[in-house]
């Protein structure tokens, strides 16, 4: 902001005043973007800041209604996604772009395949010279022959990158590129983005997570309702989210009621054993928020998809309210008033009907509850509905009409917790439920899983961060190889320790 | 420098072998089918009349499946696409009405007309790819509405059955002294393996995957698009000529069938209508297995009036099949 008219380097995007709607929805209102060459620039805000859609603009996919988009000096703001590459852009979509029955050489290769004098495509060269790339760019594990829809999604996620890097972009825009990466694999990602930016290279990303932007940006841009607000080197982290979400979170995380030594155990597991699990058991209060940690994979989601019956269970058993069930499905579980709020690694397939509309999503569950003879009851399911919106702080214009694929990711997330809310179950399971979304939201959703454990509802909590099972939860189990290796509770389940704990064993 | 490790995939042999075979599973499968159906036919015909099939056996069977290969093959294309093309039965009509009408017994007048038979299917393909790309129609409606021009067109030429196909076109394609039509299958083969090579195949296979993400490539969505419907409508066209060539005759409507037959052939080759997945050799083993099928009931003393009957159940339980093998390797592998 200070020194902009001193800077000689040429600016390697420039975006003025730019503009985009869909179907009547604001994404972008003169948004403006200025990066240079040899800086790695941030992008923050909330979901439905604009930040994707900025980029999209920026990659070529996607054209602004108005304004101006300069490219390494280059006006390109009605030029199409080939332009933007001939000018060096490189892009990695927050929307996986492989394609899925293609080979990971296939994909690595699109467009730029190794050719014979015959101008044919050379099979052999292809999966070597994607081995070598691979190798080049120091990952290991993947087969250049596999199909590229069956790996792992953080898999798919270090091919998008590496297909990224290997055409050497000179301005690389990155949207939420760690979202699906472990810790090691971030660590090999911005050692990339680092030694790229050093060979004079613009590299834009967002991210949710505050470390990540902080650590790596040179310059940070921070979005709001689709408007750029700030630019500067640096933010502290309270300024920035007050800038974010407009308003000011003072804490982050809420103050969770005392669990009532004597309360009811709302449900327990008795050596479970299945597919991904080896004899786990735990008991879960009512008003107690038990939160299950761990390192990535490490059998969590296979846990709460047996809690939910979606999963089969070789072993053990489980009680709800002191009663043996059988969950032999989700149905049976719903019967016996659990509930799952899954998030699962990849948002797209979230389990919400996406062109369906939001008051249709949200009483999926109860339908059985606000209809009689098999009518649905206009009034019960119109207070169903607002309750749900009104509780969650759901953004929507018209639940009625409006289908819940045009909300922001956030706001889908509350439509799925909405969801379950309406069933009134007696215990929760909330699985990595903060995903993606923005601070405010995130705010929004500890304030809700403390009041549902104020109100007697028992919930297993597992998030990707650390930090927030420390905070938020009462007990936490750390998982490690399908087992409970380990519980801390109070003050000893800080973060800290919780990461000691997933680690312990490994080290040895 | 970090490594990045990953959740271990094993790259032993065994493995390897085993997730290839489940990618190829539908087009191995396909062959299978034709195998087996092949043997069961040679059974049956041995069993009614003492005697092996032979060249006057084989030689029909070539000639017959012939025109459903080169449809199917178009076909395939298309679906790779994500895409239907209904109106390829039309182009059949149309080229078989103009071929019976206006070829005259000379080189010239043959190969000429073979051209602008040829030619002409393209062309309406091209129309196709135009609509379905540029225009933004579902390929269901375009190639629907093409079909009923193109049934109009070859009624206007050709109102009723007749015409001649000059008996020297016959021998040139259909050569009934032998199965050497088996030539001109291998050609078909051989073009599909150089296209899967080829960039536009690449990009053919791409958009098949994603759409958005062939976009996000820089790959020519449009225009890709339309190419594969004129090679549809080409090889169509090149279906058209080979009917004539065997028939001898015109009728303006003996292509209609090849609507359906185009698409059992693509399901039999384990081709995915989701699109991106599937080799065009698999439509040619399901080209191949719907003639033997024929034959199969024939000898298997079946009532005419119930083959549709048999050929539908055969096609769900071939169907089923492949889909049960492939969860099976799919789950084990």
């Amino acid at each position: 902001m200070n020194d902009e008219t001193q800077d000689t380097t040429a600016a390697a995007i420039d975006a003025v005043g730019v503009s985009r709607s869909f179907g009547g929805v604001t994404a972008l209102a003169e948004a403006s973007l200025s990066a240079r060459f040899g800086e790695v620039h941030a992008l923050v805000g909330e979901n439905g800041a604009g930040k994707s859609t900025l980029i999209k603009i920026l990659g070529g996919t996607v054209k602004a209604d108005s304004g101006g988009v300069r490219i390494a000096g280059e006006d390109v703001t009605a030029s199409g996604p080939a332009a933007a590459r001939r000018l060096g852009v490189g892009t990695v979509f927050q929307e996986l772009t492989l394609f899925p029955w293609m080979t990971v050489a296939e994909n690595l290769f699109v467009g730029r395949e190794p050719r014979g004098p015959t101008q044919l495509i050379q099979r052999r060269k292809l999966a070597r010279s994607a081995e070598d790339v691979l190798a080049r760019f120091d990952v290991h594990g993947i087969d250049p022959r596999a199909l590229a829809g069956s790996l792992a999604l953080a898999q798919r996620q270090v091919v998008e990158i590496t297909a990224a890097f290997m055409r050497e972009p000179r301005i690389l825009l990155l949207d939420e590129p760690t979202s699906a990466l472990a810790e090691n694999e971030v660590e090999w990602l911005f050692g990339l983005v680092r030694r790229l930016r050093d060979e004079g290279a613009c590299i834009l990303f967002t991210s949710h997570r505050w470390g990540e932007v902080a650590s790596l940006a040179d310059r940070i841009t921070i979005l709001r309702n689709g408007t750029n607000v700030a630019t500067r080197p640096r933010f502290d982290e309270g300024e920035a989210v007050t800038l974010m979400t407009g308003r000011t979170i003072d804490r982050m995380y809420p103050d969770r009621p005392a669990v009532d030594e004597g309360a009811e155990v709302a449900l327990r597991a008795q050596d479970l054993g299945g597919d991904g699990l080896h004899g786990v058991s735990f008991e879960l209060r009512r008003g107690e928020i038990l939160g299950v940690g761990g390192l990535a994979g490490q059998g969590q989601p296979e846990l709460f998809l047996s809690l939910f019956g979606a999963r089969k269970l070789s072993r053990g058993h489980v009680e709800i309210s002191g009663e043996r069930a059988r969950l032999r499905s989700p149905a049976d579980a719903i019967r016996r008033g659990l509930a799952i709020a899954l998030v699962p690694e990849d948002r797209k397939t979230e389990g919400l009907m996406l062109p369906m509309s939001v008051k249709d999503n949200l009483t999926l569950a109860v339908l059985g509850r606000i209809s009689r003879a098999g009518i649905v009851r206009r009034k019960r399911e119109q207070s169903f509905v607002e309750e749900a919106i009104q509780r969650l702080q759901i953004r929507t214009r018209n639940p009625g009409v409006q289908a819940v694929g045009t909300l922001s990711g956030g706001n889908q997330q509350k439509v799925l917790i909405g969801r379950w809310l309406l069933a009134e179950p007696d215990v929760l399971l909330l699985f990595d439920i903060t995903r993606g979304v923005d601070v405010g939201t995130k705010h929004d959703l500890y304030k809700l899983v403390v009041e549902l454990a104020a109100q007697g509802k028992a919930l297993l909590y597992y998030s990707s961060e650390t930090e927030e099972i420390a905070q938020l939860c009462h007990r936490v189990l750390v998982m490690r190889e399908g087992k409970i290796v380990s519980e801390l509770s109070g003050p000893d389940a800080d973060a800290e320790a919780l990461v000691a704990a997933a680690l312990r064993e490994e080290a040895a | 420098m970090t490594t990045v490790p990953s959740s271990a995939m094993p790259s032993h042999t065994g493995v390897r072998w085993r997730s290839a075979l489940a990618q190829n599973m539908p087009l191995l499968l396909a062959f299978a089918i034709l195998g087996g159906l092949t043997a069961v036919y040679v059974g049956l015909f041995h069993g009614q009349l003492d005697a092996f099939p032979g060249s006057f056996e084989w030689t029909s069977i070539v000639n017959t499946a012939m025109p459903t290969v080169l449809v199917a093959v178009g076909q395939t294309i298309v679906v790779l696409t994500r895409g239907i093309d209904l109106s390829v039965g039309g182009v059949i009509d149309l080229s078989n009405a103009l071929a019976a009408t206006q070829m005259q017994d000379s080189v010239a007048s043959m190969v000429g007309w073979s051209l602008a038979i040829l030619a002409i299917g393209a062309a309406f393909g091209a129309l196709n790819g135009v609509l379905v790309a540029y225009g933004r129609l579902q390929p269901i409606l375009v190639t629907l509405a093409t079909l009923a021009i193109l049934q109009g067109l070859a009624l206007r030429a050709l109102p009723e059955p007749g015409g001649v196909i000059p008996a020297s076109y016959s021998d040139a394609l259909a050569n009934p002294g032998g199965p050497w039509s088996l030539l001109f299958v291998l050609a078909v083969a051989l073009g599909w393996l150089m296209l899967r090579r080829a960039r536009i195949g690449v990009r053919i296979f791409a958009i098949g995957n994603d759409e958005q993400a062939a976009r996000a490539h820089g790959i020519p969505v449009r225009r890709v698009k339309v190419v594969a419907y004129a090679l549809s409508g080409l090889l169509a066209a090149a279906s058209g000529l080979f009917l004539s060539a065997t028939t001898t005759g015109g009728d303006a409507t003996a292509g209609d069938v090849y609507i359906l037959t185009s698409i059992a052939a693509v399901v039999l080759g384990g081709i995915s209508f989701f699109g991106g997945r599937g080799s065009a050799l698999g439509a040619i083993a399901g080209a191949f297995v719907l003639t033997v099928l024929t034959n199969v009931l024939f000898f298997a003393g079946i009532d005419p009036l119930y083959q549709s009957f048999f050929q539908g159940l055969f096609l769900v339980v071939a169907v089923l099949l492949g889909a049960v093998l492939g969860r099976l390797l799919r789950g084990s592998a």
